[in-house]
């Protein structure tokens, strides 16, 4: 059963107008692709589309927000992928560093069925939603942004975690070669992230392939990342080459950059404040004053559970 | 030849223009607020390294005349400081003075940059003729506050760097260099300058 909050339509079910225009588009590439697969068997859209291009087939409207989305120029324009360069800026213009075909992504640890599969091969038995979530940065910014992926919790359930899997990690493709910020020792490369098993298997947690409709831009994080709503954005990691589930809380980079910063958990507490920035306060993209940011980032109906009995100022 | 102090005058102004003219052509990027912090930030420090040159420079020989500028390049470092200030204040925080208190008394980069500022201040107002007279010899003195405000304006930078530590080691070593040549040139030659 697909959950949303606001059953309503509202103006935000509105077919943007970009989308609309390009409608006979869609349905041309969808029939090229159909014949395509009928003839050949070719992998299903995700696989074959280039970053920018229009996603078919998603369920529209299952996570939806009474809120403005961003504009997608500056979504897609001031991000912090620290793999493409340390600016906002940068990542978009270095975007094309980063070459997301061929893509395969390892599944291993604590699972009955490890491997290594293409992109194609992993998202095929995934439906596609598009979930509108909150993003907060931790620098005290936040957008709302119209995703496009599946829960992770259908993937993972898929490679069967074993009893003892608790936690489960991520890792960011490490392609110092190309990728003009992993030339620097600015983090410990590659980068890595990580969830408790009953946060990444919460309904709300999602992998993402698109966003706005179409393939995400490279530096948003193509061809695959993770999405967390609830907690800062540094959570929610880009390019993800390796999934492993693990039985002790494994490393995470911005923790290990600076521990009284970034925490394990970093989910967005608005009591919990941090040594650079205001945390009870945020720039919504596009808006002059900050408005007050709320706590699990406006998810706490949902995932204040996960954390009972916990003391959220010490596991920050 | 001598070039006119208009013409400096407009030099100095030139970025705040380039400010403006991104600001109505919509070239401030998602986040125009976190733009012309760093804009004025990164032009305050600039201005001040410049400000520090001079003396190095008009040492070079036929480089005598560029001192005239010393004052210049100071009041417009102390210029782009206040833009850079008021634009926090105003602009990030909308006069939120208990914000910025807050601010000003946990967050380290805010207190050194903020302190800076106080430094900068005593500078730019006995800029004058009329206070360089008055003051007499105690007007070098209190000028030597410069060394102290670029120290903590470079620790500022530092401050606020999450990761990537490049430019402000960058800024570090150029102010480095000019400290140095000032400290090299005190042990070798006892006149203060």
């Amino acid at each position: 059963m697909p959950f949303r909050w606001n059953p309503e339509l509202t103006a935000m079910d509105v077919t943007p107008e970009i989308f609309f225009q390009q409608r006979r588009q869609f349905i041309q590439q969808s029939a090229l692709l159909g014949a395509g697969v009928a003839l050949g068997g070719i992998a299903p859209a995700v696989s074959l589309a280039e970053p920018g291009e229009p996603l078919t087939n998603v369920q529209k409207g299952v996570v939806t927000l009474d809120e403005p989305v961003t504009p997608f120029k500056d979504a897609s324009s001031y991000t912090n992928f620290y793999e493409l360069g340390s600016g906002k800026e940068e990542p978009a213009r270095y975007g094309d560093r980063l070459q997301t075909d061929p893509w395969h992504v390892v599944i291993e640890g604590e699972v009955n069925r490890p491997g290594r599969w293409s992109l194609a091969d992993l998202l095929k038995p995934h439906p596609l939603e598009e979930r509108v979530y909150r993003l907060r940065c931790v620098e005290a910014w936040s957008m709302v942004i119209p995703w496009i992926g599946f829960p992770l919790k259908g993937l993972l359930e898929r490679f069967e975690p074993t009893a003892k899997a608790r936690y489960v990690a991520f890792e960011t493709i490490h392609d110092p070669s190309r990728l003009p910020g992993q030339a620097q020792n600015m983090l410990d490369w590659p980068y890595r992230e990580g969830l408790r098993l009953d946060e990444a298997l919460h309904p709300l947690t999602i992998l993402a392939v698109g966003m706005y409709g179409r393939v995400l831009p490279n530096q948003n994080g193509a061809p695959l990342r993770l999405v967390v709503p609830w907690k800062y954005g540094f959570k929610s990691i880009k390019s993800i080459v390796r999934i492993t589930l693990t039985e002790n809380q494994p490393p995470t980079s911005w923790n290990q950059q600076a521990p009284t910063e970034y925490g394990f958990y970093a989910n967005v507490n608005p009591a919990v404040d941090h040594p650079r920035w205001d945390q009870s306060k945020e720039r919504r993209i596009g808006e002059f004053l900050r408005r007050p940011t709320l706590p699990f980032n406006g998810y706490q109906t949902q995932v204040a559970s996960l954390y009972q009995g916990m003391d959220l100022s010490k596991n920050f | 030849m001598q070039i006119p102090q208009p013409v400096w005058l407009l030099l100095g102004l030139s970025p705040l223009a380039r400010l403006i003219q991104s600001g109505i052509s919509g070239g401030l990027g998602a986040n125009p607020i976190e733009y012309i912090i760093r804009f004025s930030g990164d032009w305050a420090l600039w201005l001040l390294l410049i400000s520090l040159s001079i003396s190095p420079i008009a040492r070079l020989p036929g480089c005598r005349g560029v001192i005239r500028l010393r004052r210049l390049a100071g009041l417009f470092c102390f210029f782009y400081a206040t833009l850079h200030l008021c634009s926090y204040l105003v602009l990030d925080k909308y006069f939120d003075w208990f914000d910025i208190g807050r601010d000003l008394r946990k967050r380290p980069y805010i207190t050194v940059g903020f302190s800076t500022f106080l430094l900068l201040l005593p500078l730019a107002v006995t800029s004058s003729k009329g206070w360089i007279k008055r003051l007499g010899r105690h007007w070098g003195t209190l000028h030597t506050l410069v060394y102290p405000a670029a120290i903590l304006a470079i620790c500022h930078y530092f401050l606020m760097t999450k990761a990537d530590w490049r430019l402000p080691a960058l800024h570090a070593l150029l102010l480095a260099l000019l400290l140095g040549w000032r400290w090299r040139r005190n042990i070798f030659s006892p006149l203060p300058g």
